[in-house]
């Protein structure tokens, strides 16, 4: 299918080169961000990009949205305060496996919960790479990093499976290799009304030796392309996100479609807080104050 | 002027609160002035709960350090509080359940024992908590207060319950009033009730109130006292008043959901305690790098670490100065009684705007728990609303906009995120003028000395604006109390008393502590003859910051932190130690000794033992004298033993039971 783009990459083009590792798997991820964005006909002043810190948190510096490049792991509660202000931007959150699924992971499970409308995009490059090549929550058991030398003993943490059954509405993933197709599940994830995860491979070519481009290649597949498969059916999403190994799947894993957070919040309703009247009428004033007498 | 003080002491779940609030309401409702405070521990049931109402026909700026009537609602109360209630009052206490005998308390005090079971018996079923309710009636006879006022109150309190449970209360109160008058005199205090209904409110729920007045649209917060409250009125009040109020997972969120936020564009609050401020302050230094506008309120709580969640400490001003690396301007205010509450708050929202900076009010447990009086008029709703310099419309032409631009003021207008042509990125990294990182690939130290220089400039202006502190009292004293935060109205207090038996005093109170007004501190502090700091902790913090701030060292300190607020006498004494250049006594006092032998006996001996008489001596072998407090039994008042206390250490050296005693 051929994608209609609203408006051209170059819109969101920023004055900042990336100073990522050339082949970083993050080129391909802000590409895709551009995508989606134009795909969607988002201007740069309706896109709010928010990240913590990491190598893949430095995303939002290259692009030519509003932004905030904010802690470690707190990117996802900053990028809720701004959504509770102002529930006019597309706030799209772009860090990596460290920042979300370890400093973070707090935050990231709680918003799932909650359902604001938000799309994270994790670079998940199961390392971290700016502290240059320690075990991140995602490493695969055994691998050797500079932190495990004996080889990770811990067990990675499966971040569809804990997205699928912390309420997450919107389930994805998708890889650095595959620039268009990841472009979609992005423009999906922000089209979509209520939080979305979308977990990329986004290889580190300096410090992951293991998780490369053609050690993904060999694996993924679509499951766009599994004609039986079903992303409103939540046990077999879960069960798909296990799959691991010989094949590993891209793609929509969960769809649901439940009020946002935003819907429940009557002062919401009378349009973003930025815009509405400060202060108290009298009259209200008044009523407040006779509740102590 | 007339004041009185009642006292009601029980354990928690014993509906003490309700009971203070129905009095509190009616003698607010006659027009005479309170102050409350309730001494209460971190537990839903049992324990001792310890509530004063002072009330005056003037304005009271504490709780004060009298007692006139007191409620007993348990033993304990009776055994720990009836010997504090001054000549001319009375006790009262449910004859049913409880004993005061003659030794508890002074001659000249009336005890009053309420047959509460017979008193409600022609009224059918009721509440155990209606006791409370009975004894409430009869003070208010004796007190010389409006009975019809207190149906008023009841009913407004019960409405919600329907007319019958109002009628039952007010029956209630009314057999203890009509026994009261039957049986007994009122105490003599003659009223005059101006009946200006004035509101009775806490620090908390002014600042709640006046964040909201101010523009507050967005609160964040997770449950810690002695902030909690603010998040309850917050909620309650959202609603009507338009304000999205966010629970979190932890202050960790709070605050980044706060900074989120507030860089956003929405007024911006959030709440806490000093535990949760320790988990916010990564996120203050946040709010001081991207110039985010943010209110961060910590109420201090009796610390370290968990600490005393219930009581109250001003321990947490190096917490609050010394909140996340890193040089950053910040602006610390800490207002002193519940009416600059509700102006501070609305004046940090206004500053963090101006400034483009976090703001943070330190509150305590003091000032936000306690409610008070204030007059009706005190609180105003037409606040001044400054959003300081806003870029609305940015023309295409007019060039790249710059949100950190290197001003002389050190403000850079701010162009809200969603303004056109405006598009920018605010980074923890240190940026340049645009918001380009300077700390990756382009480094650059003049770059970095320029924007750090731009925004410790900010607290210049800051400081120009905010109002400097000043003498209260005679400008000629022979001594000058210095305090900052709630202490204010205590100090006050404490300096009238001391004029009064001629040690001419007057006071120096500090609100705002960053930015500080050292050259007007210094002026001032060196015209005194001698000063003396005051305040609620054991280093004494606002003591070594004024000489940070300024090389001037305070005289001499009155500090506590037994978890118990000041109250105006024990600043008196220590004073006057002072002046007689008498050195501080740590040594553990008969009073103390007496709560010592309590928790010793609540924790190791159970119910029905008490300590009676006292004496320091050398009944056991200790490096140090020991008080020898004798435990007696509660109901037929035989000695039990003896429990040694060190007068020194305070430690609990011993316990022999009269047994033992007699085997030696």
């Amino acid at each position: 299918m051929e994608m209609t783009i609203s408006l051209p990459i170059s819109t969101y083009e920023s004055i900042i080169d990336p100073d990522w590792c050339p082949g970083c798997g993050d080129f391909g991820v802000l590409r895709g961000v551009k995508m989606a964005a134009g795909k969607l006909g988002i201007k740069p002043e309706e896109l709010f990009t928010v990240s913590g810190i990491g190598c893949s948190s430095n995303l939002p510096g290259y692009i030519h949205a509003y932004g905030v490049h904010s802690l470690h792991g707190r990117a996802v509660a900053v990028a809720s305060g701004i959504k509770f202000a102002n529930q006019d931007m597309n706030v799209v959150i772009t860090g990596g496996d460290g920042d979300g699924y370890g400093i973070g992971l707090g935050h990231f499970v709680h918003a799932m919960r909650r359902n604001l409308d938000l799309t994270y995009i994790v670079m998940n490059n199961q390392i971290y790479g700016l502290t240059t090549g320690q075990a991140s929550p995602t490493t695969m058991k055994e691998v050797r990093t500079k932190s495990t030398p004996r080889g990770n003993a811990e067990m990675p943490l499966n971040p569809i499976a804990l997205a699928i059954v912390s309420g997450a509405t919107y389930v994805s993933r998708a890889f650095s290799g595959e620039p268009r197709h990841m472009a979609d599940v992005i423009a999906g994830g922000i089209a979509h009304k209520g939080f979305a995860l979308v977990d990329v491979f986004s290889p580190c070519v300096t410090y992951n030796k293991i998780n490369t481009y053609p050690w993904f290649k060999k694996r993924v597949y679509k499951l766009e392309d599994d004609p039986d498969y079903d992303a409103t059916d939540h046990k077999g999403a879960l069960n798909r996100a296990y799959e691991w190994g010989d094949r590993i799947p891209l793609g929509l894993f969960y769809r649901e479609e439940q009020p946002t957070y935003e819907e429940s919040e009557p002062a919401m309703k009378e349009g973003p807080l930025v815009h509405q009247k400060l202060g108290l009428e009298k009259e209200l004033f008044d009523d407040l104050m006779e509740e102590f007498v | 002027m007339r004041e009185v003080t009642l006292g009601i002491g029980g354990a928690a779940g014993d509906g003490l609160d309700k009971t203070g609030d129905t009095f509190a309401k009616t003698a607010s409702r006659l027009g005479l002035y309170l102050y409350a405070y309730n001494s209460y521990q971190s537990i839903i049931r049992g324990g001792h709960i310890w509530l004063r109402v002072r009330m005056g026909e003037e304005k009271v700026y504490s709780h004060g350090d009298h007692l006139n009537l007191l409620i007993a609602l348990n033993q304990d109360t009776l055994e720990r509080h009836a010997r504090e209630v001054e000549p001319g009052g009375a006790v009262l206490f449910n004859s049913d359940k409880l004993t005061l005998d003659s030794s508890l308390f002074e001659s000249q005090v009336l005890p009053v024992p309420m047959p509460v079971r017979e008193l409600l018996k022609p009224l059918g079923k009721t509440l155990p908590v209606m006791q409370n309710t009975v004894s409430l009636g009869a003070a208010i006879f004796l007190m010389g207060l409006d009975f019809e006022m207190m149906a008023e109150v009841l009913a407004d309190t019960f409405q919600h319950k329907g007319q019958e449970v109002v009628n039952q209360n007010v029956q209630v109160a009314k057999a203890g009033y009509n026994y009261a008058k039957e049986k007994f005199v009122p105490l003599g205090y003659e009223w005059n009730f101006s009946r200006i209904r004035r509101p009775f409110i806490t620090g908390n729920e002014a600042m709640a109130l006046g964040a909201v007045a101010a523009g507050c649209k967005f609160y964040s917060a997770y449950p810690m006292t002695p902030a909690s409250t603010i998040l309850h009125w917050m909620v309650a009040h959202a609603d009507r008043c338009g304000i999205v109020v966010k629970q979190c997972e932890d202050e960790i969120a709070v605050a980044n959901m706060a900074v989120g936020a507030g860089l956003a564009g929405a007024r911006s609050m959030c709440a806490t305690s000093g535990g949760g401020f320790a988990l916010m302050t990564e996120a203050v230094g946040q709010a001081g790098m991207i110039e985010a506008p943010v209110v961060f309120i910590t109420v201090q709580r009796g610390g370290p670490s968990t600490g005393i969640p219930t009581k109250t400490e001003q321990a947490d001003l190096n917490q609050a100065l010394g909140a996340s690396q890193g040089d950053f301007p910040r602006i610390i205010m800490a207002p002193a009684d519940v009416t600059e509450a509700y102006y501070t708050a609305a004046e940090a929202l206004n500053l963090a705007d101006k400034y483009q900076l976090p703001v943070i009010i330190l509150s305590d447990l003091l000032l936000s728990e306690h409610p008070e009086t204030i007059e009706r008029d005190a609180l105003k709703p037409d606040l001044v609303i400054d959003r300081g310099q806003l870029v609305t419309e940015w023309p295409e032409g007019n060039g790249t906009y710059k949100r950190y631009a290197f001003t002389e003021s050190g403000i850079s207008p701010r162009a809200l995120p969603g303004t056109k042509n405006t598009v920018y990125v605010s980074p923890t990294d240190d940026h340049d003028e645009e918001g380009i990182l300077i700390s990756d690939e382009y480094t650059s130290p003049p770059v970095r000395r320029k924007v750090q220089e731009k925004r410790m400039r900010k607290l210049e202006g800051a400081l120009k604006e905010l109002p400097p502190p000043q003498i209260e009292g005679p400008e000629d004293a022979d001594i000058t109390l210095v305090g900052w935060g709630s202490c204010r109205g205590v100090i006050r207090e404490a300096a009238e008393v001391l004029r009064s038996e001629g040690i001419a005093t007057n006071q120096l109170h500090f609100k705002y502590l960053l930015p500080f007004h050292a050259k007007e501190a210094l002026e001032i502090l060196n015209g005194c003859r001698k000063t003396i700091g005051v305040e609620v902790n054991y280093t004494g913090q606002f003591a070594r910051h004024l000489r940070s701030e300024t090389g001037f060292s305070l005289d001499d300190m009155v500090l506590k932190y037994d978890g118990e607020p000041f109250e105006p006498a024990f600043i008196v004494n220590r004073v006057k130690e002072i002046v007689r250049g008498e050195s501080l006594s740590l040594e553990v006092t008969r009073e103390e000794a007496q709560e010592i032998a309590y928790h010793y006996i609540r924790t190791h001996l159970g119910n029905a033992v008490r300590p009676a008489s006292m004496q320091v001596g050398n009944g056991v072998s200790a490096e140090e004298p020991t008080w020898c407090i004798e435990l007696v039994s509660r109901k037929g008042g035989e000695k039990t033993g003896d429990l040694f206390v060190g007068q020194r250490t305070g430690s609990t050296y011993a316990w022999q039971p009269v047994s033992t005693v007699s085997a030696d």
